[in-house]
């Protein structure tokens, strides 16, 4: 069923297994499957509509899915199924932290502010759950310390050093795509979910952001999954591309596979319905001839 | 040059010619307007029938001012406002410079605050510092106090509670049943009043968890008269709307302020005088003002500080950061709630009697409206609310000279409300976001630097 899908996985972060959404009447995905691996960066690509910020909605508890089961599997070995956390605890205990389509940062506060509440849950432990801090517990002021530090490092991976005293409605838009990724790297997540990071990017701002997701994978060891439109960055830096298309998957492989999938040409062009039914023939016959192709 | 001297002066004639042309049209418009509303008022006269009274010398008055002030308006306060404008625009922006008094204000005003009982005492005597101790120092900072507790919820989290005096009714009530049934003392109940109403706070919390904006007003305003209602009616516990009285006063160390000869006065050898009990109550009221701007300040360099402020802006990015929405807005409600209880409890103490009465709406929409005009989260700007806004109604009380312009039977409280409300409406147009609508960060890399209103969020419920 799924079409060029590396027979090597070994290791999959995140399992997404006949995943479901219904709403009301509309089936927003039927019956999806895929695997993320650990390490690499996966991109989910489709169509307009084909349900991919749902697919996302669902893995990071925004949505709970009518039907179907997402395992992440930490490095620890600790599993969580997380269509049944709530939302919330997903980026706290499962470690799997998102950035939005549509840029949510707290405009009013620093972007240094930003950073520091996506260290919250860390802070809240070392201050005692406020009562020891509010007593100005020692412990508290060296976490803090470090927490300042962890924002730092993490400014300067993202460039923002500069506007760290800003508010960060002040911020430029590729400015602001890069500080909700920096501000997801400070929750420490293992696994992280980017919904189409180079929306609305120039060519140069899209080109450091592919230096930044890289840089973060190496030097991290965090997973990205990520949906984008813009394929340059797609086919640039992804390891594994899943093409969903009104809520089914219709591709899965390496990128140079997807990119000659016909039935993904098919999906982006569009074809005659008699066409479909040629090409998928054609697929056939040279899968049959090569013994099936994406390796 | 003298060309230029007479373009101005020739501008300046126009400008002239111009205002007095509007000045003539407001004059019309007005007299359009009150010709039959104030020229003419009809009376009855001593058979019952109706007269027709001309004022034309009050329609004067009031197409004159009319006049005059459109006038000036136009000939001197436009031009100077336009100037005023020009001139910012054209200036680079001047890094404003530091003074000691801009640095340490707080500290200078806590300071000033200390020795206002004295000075008061010095200045006008024992007797009569009790006015202005009483009325216009506790008074102002029983609102200040509220005012700050309300902010954690409103300012901080962004939830708008409209029902703020039913934390403030808890606390009362909590005070004056548990001293007057169990005898405890002021010192024993008032943490315990500020945890009933911290209770309650997330008894109200919880059913509001899911709502925002309006609805979350709106259950919030019901939860208010809920209590208020059940105080009222609960008549073998809290007296109904007789309500407690002969509540306890509270102790300073266990020494009474009353004329026994174990009492303050006598024990300091000072002459029997209840101005002791409201200086002792001045400090105390201090005190929990300064507490609860101290756990203000102190909560916001915290995580759950941060997380309010956070929730503030958006609540759903809160989420995606593992920020736990429903213990966070519960503490901003319990927070908030607790220092509503002190408040509480410190008014039926000073008060000695509580009756329902006192925690009606009105209430709640004066310390919220003390918020706002204060500009929301910002502590210094809602202390200068709460001392216009409450020193502001009582000074009316003072203006006895009024009574000499608008004959003896003008009394200026009557018109409080009215002063207070377009108060509030110049205050908004002139300042959208407040006395002080920028907010401080709690942290920073290189500089402290104060974000503009502009970009900090109301909240959305």
């Amino acid at each position: 069923m799924a079409f060029g899908t590396d027979t090597m996985t070994k290791d999959p972060i995140l399992k997404v297994e006949r995943l479901s959404m219904r709403f009301g009447g509309l089936m927003a995905i039927n019956d999806f499957s895929f695997e993320a691996e650990r390490g690499e960066i996966t991109a989910l690509i489709g169509p307009n509509g084909a349900g991919k910020t749902t697919v996302f909605n669902c893995i990071t508890g925004f949505y709970k899915p009518t039907m179907g089961m997402i395992t992440m599997r930490q490095k620890s070995g600790a599993e969580f199924l997380l269509e049944r956390l709530p939302d919330f605890e997903i980026t706290k205990k499962a470690k799997v932290a998102r950035t939005f389509q549509n840029i949510r940062m707290f405009s009013g506060l620093t972007v240094l502010e930003n950073l520091l509440v996506a260290q919250h849950n860390k802070l809240m432990r070392a201050s005692g759950y406020t009562i020891l801090g509010l007593f100005g517990f020692p412990a508290y002021r060296e976490a803090s310390r470090e927490s300042i530090e962890l924002a730092r490092h993490w400014l300067e991976k993202a460039s923002l050093t500069e506007r760290a005293d800003d508010p960060a409605g002040d911020l430029p838009y590729g400015a602001q795509r890069r500080l909700e990724i920096a501000r997801a790297m400070c929750t420490g997540p293992e696994l992280l979910c980017l919904d189409e990071p180079a929306a609305g990017l120039n060519p140069r701002e899209s080109l450091a952001l592919n230096a930044l997701l890289q840089e973060i994978r190496r030097d991290t060891g965090t997973s990205i999954l990520l949906i984008e439109h813009d394929m340059s960055v797609v086919m640039e830096i992804s390891d594994h591309v899943v093409v969903l298309e009104y809520g089914q998957k219709i591709s899965d492989g390496n990128p140079d596979f997807v990119k000659n999938d016909p039935r993904v040409i098919a999906a982006y062009l569009g074809v005659e319905d008699e066409e479909v039914e040629e090409v998928i023939g054609e697929i056939e016959e040279i899968e049959g001839e090569h013994g099936g192709p994406g390796q | 040059m003298a060309n230029v001297a007479s373009t101005t002066a020739s501008a300046g004639s126009e400008l002239t010619a111009r205002a007095l042309r509007e000045a003539v049209f407001a004059g019309l418009i007005t007299l359009g307007m009150f010709v039959l509303f104030v020229g003419l008022k009809t009376d009855q006269n001593i058979r019952n029938e109706l007269i027709l009274t001309q004022r034309w010398g009050l329609l004067a008055a009031f197409v004159a001012i009319a006049m005059v002030g459109r006038f000036l308006m136009v000939a001197y306060v436009q031009p100077r406002l336009a100037q005023r404008k020009g001139a910012k625009a054209a200036a680079p922006d001047v890094v404003k410079e530091e003074t000691f008094f801009s640095r340490n204000w707080s500290k200078i005003a806590v300071v000033l605050l200390l020795f206002y009982p004295p000075v008061i005492v010095a200045l006008v005597g024992v007797q009569g510092s009790l006015k202005w101790v009483d009325n216009f120092g506790i008074q102002i900072l029983i609102y200040v106090m509220l005012a700050w507790g309300l902010n954690i919820v409103v300012g901080l989290a962004g939830l708008l509670d409209l029902g703020y005096v039913a934390f403030y009714a808890v606390g009362a009530y909590s005070y004056a049943l548990l001293s007057s049934y169990f005898g405890l003392s002021f010192w024993v109940l008032l943490p315990i009043a500020g945890l009933l109403a911290a209770c309650w706070g997330v008894i109200l919390g919880f059913p509001v968890l899911r709502l925002r904006g309006d609805y979350l007003a709106i259950v919030t305003l019901a939860f208010g008269e809920i209590i208020r209602l059940v105080l009222i009616n609960w008549t073998e516990v809290t007296k109904g709307t007789f309500g407690v009285s002969g509540i306890a006063k509270a102790t300073l160390f266990g020494i009474k302020f009353d004329a026994t000869k174990d009492g303050f006065a006598a024990m300091m050898g000072l002459p029997i005088s209840s101005a002791y009990y409201k200086i002792f109550l001045f400090y105390l009221i201090l005190g929990l003002a300064m507490l609860t701007a101290f756990v203000t300040i102190r909560l916001r360099r915290m995580p759950i500080g941060r997380a309010w402020e956070a929730l503030r802006e958006d609540e759903i990015a809160c989420r995606s950061l593992g920020i736990n929405t429903v213990t966070t807005k519960l503490t901003a409600f319990a927070t908030g709630a607790m220092f509503g209880g002190f408040a509480g409890s410190f008014f039926a103490v000073r008060q000695g009697f509580v009756s329902p009465e006192s925690f009606v709406f009105l209430e709640s929409a004066v310390i919220l409206a003390i918020v706002v005009l204060g500009g929301m989260g910002s502590l210094t700007g809602i202390a200068i609310a709460a001392v216009v806004m409450i020193g502001g109604t009582e000074i009316l009380r003072e203006l006895t000279f009024l009574k000499m312009i608008f004959g003896p039977a003008f009394t200026p409280e009557l018109y409080r409300m009215l002063i207070f409300g377009l108060a509030m409406v110049v205050v908004m147009v002139w300042k959208p976001r407040g006395f002080v609508g920028s907010r401080e960060p709690t942290a920073f890399l290189r500089e402290r630097r104060a974000i503009s209103g502009s970009f900090t969020k109301e909240g959305h419920g």
